[in-house]
């Protein structure tokens, strides 16, 4: 039952095979199985899945067959949820109970999916190997000797270990696509504002979008479906209309042009990588697909602008961890400062107060001019790299990561090299532009992802091409050995 | 040394709204602490604001009144700073593009003499909540049903010479945000608030002196008080060889005194960026054209039209037209009795003198503009006179019905029957022989100061009813036969 995608579920909840209950029961099962090796839950919420099972394997059996109705998944603990913990993995919020569901919770509650748990992540999404959260590394499963990648890492473990089908996560620079790269699963970030950001823990507010890893690109369809759209909560949030993706997954890639950015295969990519995109290319062109050489000049500058702005974003967002309402509070503050001063010293870890350091500079009387502003052009200039690059191509795909999963520790003390671990990731989240990544090879046992970019709420594309990729293909099928 | 001052005004004006800025939560004064605080104003993980339409429309009706250019698109900004009330540690605000851009206001002088003050910039942002320290034993409360209230940050350009000034322009300020209806100006309740800053230089330089700035000042006398204080520290402190020091500073109306409160060394960072959470606003054309036909007169226009209309002094005008309820009441009583003097009068007289001794507002005024005009028509067709209006006044200020019903009750009407004054002339110098002899005897100097006497007795002896012009001509007549 475990190896089934989200789309199986939905067939065989409506054939009746099997119950929703079952379904959950033997996934808490293999929860609180495997799990203590891998680390990818901070909660399983045990009783209110197996409620809200009950509650839709009613429905059904009153005649109900919607098409997410019963299908089991688990949520990013950075995501509200009403009445459980949301810890955002930091011991900020280790004790904080969330008063209101998230819009993206809410509207897959609402359509029927049982949430089993809250999942592990890199501290307030801060992270790209799941390291810095406060309940420690989660493991990949593929080798539990290395990281699966981050913000998202609970994300992206708990789908590729089969504990369950599908995931919700958040991509600011990369958290989606990058720990769905490392682990073998598809993984899309929407355009930003496609989906509410209401109720989601902000890191960087003007990145931060929220999204799905899940086995295939259907998958992904059936849950963007279900969550896209405008929030009246959510200013940023886009009045655009949601497109059919269901409808467009069929659709053949004949007459596609699909660019190739030369930036995307520079020096930094692991040959091997570099080996496995040219092989999905030649599996696109089959089905249709044409290629071209385009440049995305701007990009080398990316990392370093992604930095500064998110950090300065998060640097202020997380002001409002201070103690004072809710959070970690130290023991027997002296006065306003100490309670300020040692709250936050105590429950932040160290790359959260990296980035807080990092942003509170960027944007200090002095700096701000040399740092923050030189950032949003440098934005500026790399959204219109991509505006102008999809003039001539209805897609962009390239290596989704420079490099395969390091192991555990190995990048701990050298941020800076994990930082440009996020080099093809981070583009799209300062264009805002949507992105996948899906499995297209693996090299040593580990798991590769390739990476398609489209133009702003051309998700249908992103998936129409990913699902096509994976009728003729196998490697989003692959288990690791174990699971 | 001759010194000169300098004085330039912020003043937050809370704008009536019925919800917050950027939540749901209501605004209303007074309620049980933290009832009026949602997720938002709580700045609980994961929620965002969301702009208030009424507070955008609010502060382009400001714009608009004084003649200020509104930007198609201004932007929101982060200002970042810790403190307990300040639930997200950072107040949402406005820096590069605020809403109103340069404008201007006309103000009224003491001497009658117009000024014209121009408006810096005015801006939206969200107020923060209270900090209570008594009542919880060596803790402090929080209360965050403030935390969010819309204000409108009104920034003076440094054009005020003296306190005078400066209270003349918060005053013209405060008429204004009422009379567009945009802020309820209850000062007591912090509705109204203003910080002036100051700074002297000796006369004639160009440059500005180095400035202070007096927080939160919440009344016109504590504001007049609190920067006259202060002018006279900073002469005082370099006139004895001191310098001044930028900082910020607090008024204490108990000691008349401002004390310091933070130096700029130890001024926050606010590290002011745009927020990411709210869109630029868009202000259409339209809305903008469209808010212009349903501005009210302003207190200027009207100020500018009694003047006219009524050929009233400048100073008149601006007492009159200084809150939309002063001016109704004064233009109703002006219809009723047609006669703008009068009404002047009786307005800025008898009436503003009844209201401030009983500590009321002219929409509590217990003589209606109608009574009021009522009996001024009374005056004017001499069924009383000046003095025994004041009686009538008096009467209906306690209650006892019309000037008309009054005047019937207690027998006030005039006496004009020359006849009748005649006799009793004849009987008041019948019992003053003495007098009348003596004023016959005297020179014209004399008998100038003597005619008076005269006339006091002639109205005691009618209970003040008859006609003073008629006793006054009867009068000398028969004196000087």
């Amino acid at each position: 039952m475990h190896q089934l995608t989200l789309t199986d579920i939905s067939k065989a909840l409506a054939a009746k095979q099997f119950s929703a209950r079952e379904l959950t029961t033997h996934l808490l099962a293999r929860i609180e199985q495997l799990d203590p090796q891998l680390n990818s839950f901070i909660t399983v919420s045990k009783e209110s899945a197996l409620q809200q099972a009950d509650a839709a394997d009613e429905l059904r059996s009153s005649g109900i067959n919607a098409p997410l109705l019963g299908l089991p998944i688990a949520h990013k603990d950075l995501f509200c949820t009403e009445g459980v913990r949301t810890s955002c993995a930091s011991k900020t919020l280790d004790n904080f109970i969330a008063p209101y569901t998230a819009t993206v919770v809410d509207k897959l509650n609402k359509v029927g999916c049982i949430s089993l748990g809250k999942l592990n992540m890199d501290e307030f999404a801060m992270g790209s190997s799941g390291e810095t959260s406060f309940y420690g590394p989660s493991k990949n499963p593929w080798d539990t000797q290395r990281i699966p990648g981050g913000s998202s890492s609970g994300s992206a473990v708990a789908v590729a270990a089969r504990l369950v089908p599908a995931s919700t996560g958040s991509d600011s620079g990369g958290s989606i696509r990058q720990p769905a790269a490392f682990t073998g699963l598809t993984g899309i970030k929407p355009t930003y504002g496609r989906i509410s950001r209401w109720g989601m823990t902000a890191y960087a507010s003007s990145f931060d979008q929220a999204g799905f890893l899940a086995h295939n690109a259907e998958d992904c369809a059936m849950l963007l479906q279900a969550t896209a759209g405008f929030d009246e909560r959510d200013s940023t949030s886009a009045q655009q209309p949601v497109d059919d993706y269901a409808a467009a997954l069929s659709l053949p890639l004949q007459g596609l042009r699909i660019g190739l950015p030369k930036e995307y295969f520079s020096s930094d990519l692991d040959g091997r990588i570099g080996d496995v995109v040219n092989n999905s290319i030649e599996q696109l062109k089959q089905l249709g697909a044409t290629f071209v050489d385009i440049s995305l000049p701007s990009l080398p500058h990316a990392v370093p602008a992604y930095y500064v702005i998110a950090s300065a974003e998060a640097s202020t967002n997380l002001a409002r961890f201070d103690g004072v309402r809710f959070g970690h509070r130290c023991e027997n503050p002296q006065n306003l400062e100490d309670l300020y001063l040692r709250s936050r010293d105590e429950a932040f870890g160290k790359e959260v107060k990296r980035r807080i350091m990092i942003g509170t500079y960027a944007l200090s009387t002095g700096y701000y001019d040399a740092y923050y502003l030189k950032a949003q052009k440098i934005r500026r200039l790399i959204k219109n790299d991509f505006v102008s690059a999809f003039k001539d191509v209805d897609l962009i795909l390239g290596p989704t990561t420079p490099n395969l999963p390091w192991l555990i520790g190995s990048k701990i003390d050298d941020p800076v090299a994990a930082y440009l671990e996020d080099i093809y990731t981070v583009p799209a989240n300062l264009a805002g532009i949507p992105g996948l990544s899906m499995p297209a090879g693996m090299i040593d046992g580990l798991p590769v992802g390739v990476q398609l970019l489209a133009p702003y709420f051309q998700e249908a594309r992103l998936l129409q091409v990913a699902h096509q990729f994976q009728q003729h293909t196998d490697w989003h099928a692959r288990t690791p050995a174990g699971f | 040394m001759q010194w000169e001052t300098v004085i330039g005004l912020e003043i937050h004006a809370q704008l009536a709204t019925n919800t917050k800025i950027f939540s749901g939560s209501a605004t209303a004064f007074g309620a049980e602490p933290n009832s009026h605080a949602s997720l938002i104003d709580l700045a609980m993980p994961g929620t965002l604001p969301v702009l208030n339409a009424e507070a955008v429309r609010m502060a382009c009706m400001f714009g608009l009144a004084v003649d200020a250019h509104i930007a198609e698109h201004n932007i929101f900004a982060r200002k970042n700073y810790f403190y307990p009330d300040l639930p997200k540690g950072y107040q949402t605000s406005q820096m590069d593009d605020p809403i109103v851009g340069l404008g201007h206001l006309d103000i009224a002088l003491d001497d009658g003499s117009i000024k014209r003050v121009n408006i810096t910039r005015a801006h939206l942002e969200e107020d923060a909540g209270k900090s209570l320290h008594e009542d919880f034993s060596g803790m402090t409360g929080i209360d965050l049903n403030r935390a969010g209230t819309p204000l409108l940050e009104i920034v003076s350009e440094p054009e005020l010479s003296n306190a005078k000034e400066a209270v003349a322009y918060a005053k013209a300020i405060h008429t204004l945000v009422r009379y567009l209806n945009i802020c309820d100006g209850n000062m007591a309740e912090g509705s109204f608030r203003c910080d002036c800053n100051v700074s002297v230089r000796p006369k004639g330089q160009t440059k500005l002196g180095t400035r202070t700035e007096i927080k939160n000042v919440n009344s016109f006398r504590f504001i007049e008080r609190a920067i006259n204080h202060e002018i006279q520290r900073q002469i005082e402190l370099i006139e004895d060889g001191g310098k001044v020091t930028q900082e910020t500073r607090l008024y204490d109306p108990n000691k008349d005194e401002t004390r310091s409160m933070r130096s700029k060394e130890e001024a926050n960072d606010y590290r002011y960026f745009p927020c990411p959470d709210l869109l630029p606003v868009h202000i259409p054309r339209e809305m903008l054209e469209e808010l212009r036909t349903h501005l009210p007169e302003l207190p200027t226009q009207k100020r500018e039209r009694f003047e006219k209309d009524f050929g009233l002094s400048t100073y008149d005008a601006s007492v009159l037209s200084a809150s939309r309820e002063m001016a109704n009441y004064f233009e109703a009583v002006e219809k009723t009795c047609a006669d703008a003097k009068l009404a002047t009068n009786w307005v800025m007289g008898e009436l503003s003198s009844l209201l401030n001794k009983e500590n009321l507002d002219i929409t509590q005024s217990p003589v209606s503009a109608e009574q009021l005009g009522g009996m001024l028509v009374r005056i004017k067709d001499n069924t009383i006179s000046g003095k025994i209006a004041k009686m009538v006044f008096e009467a209906m200020a306690a209650g006892e019905g019309d000037a008309d019903q009054i005047i019937e009750q207690r027998g006030l009407k005039q006496v004009t029957d020359s006849g009748a004054i005649e006799a009793m002339l004849d009987e008041v110098l019948a019992a003053n022989a003495e007098q009348v002899e003596q004023y016959r005897a005297s020179d014209e100097n004399k008998r100038g100061k003597m005619f008076g006497f005269f006339v006091g007795q002639a109205m005691r002896a009618s209970k003040g009813k008859a006609n003073p012009q008629q006793v006054n001509e009867l009068l000398k007549q028969k004196l000087d036969q």
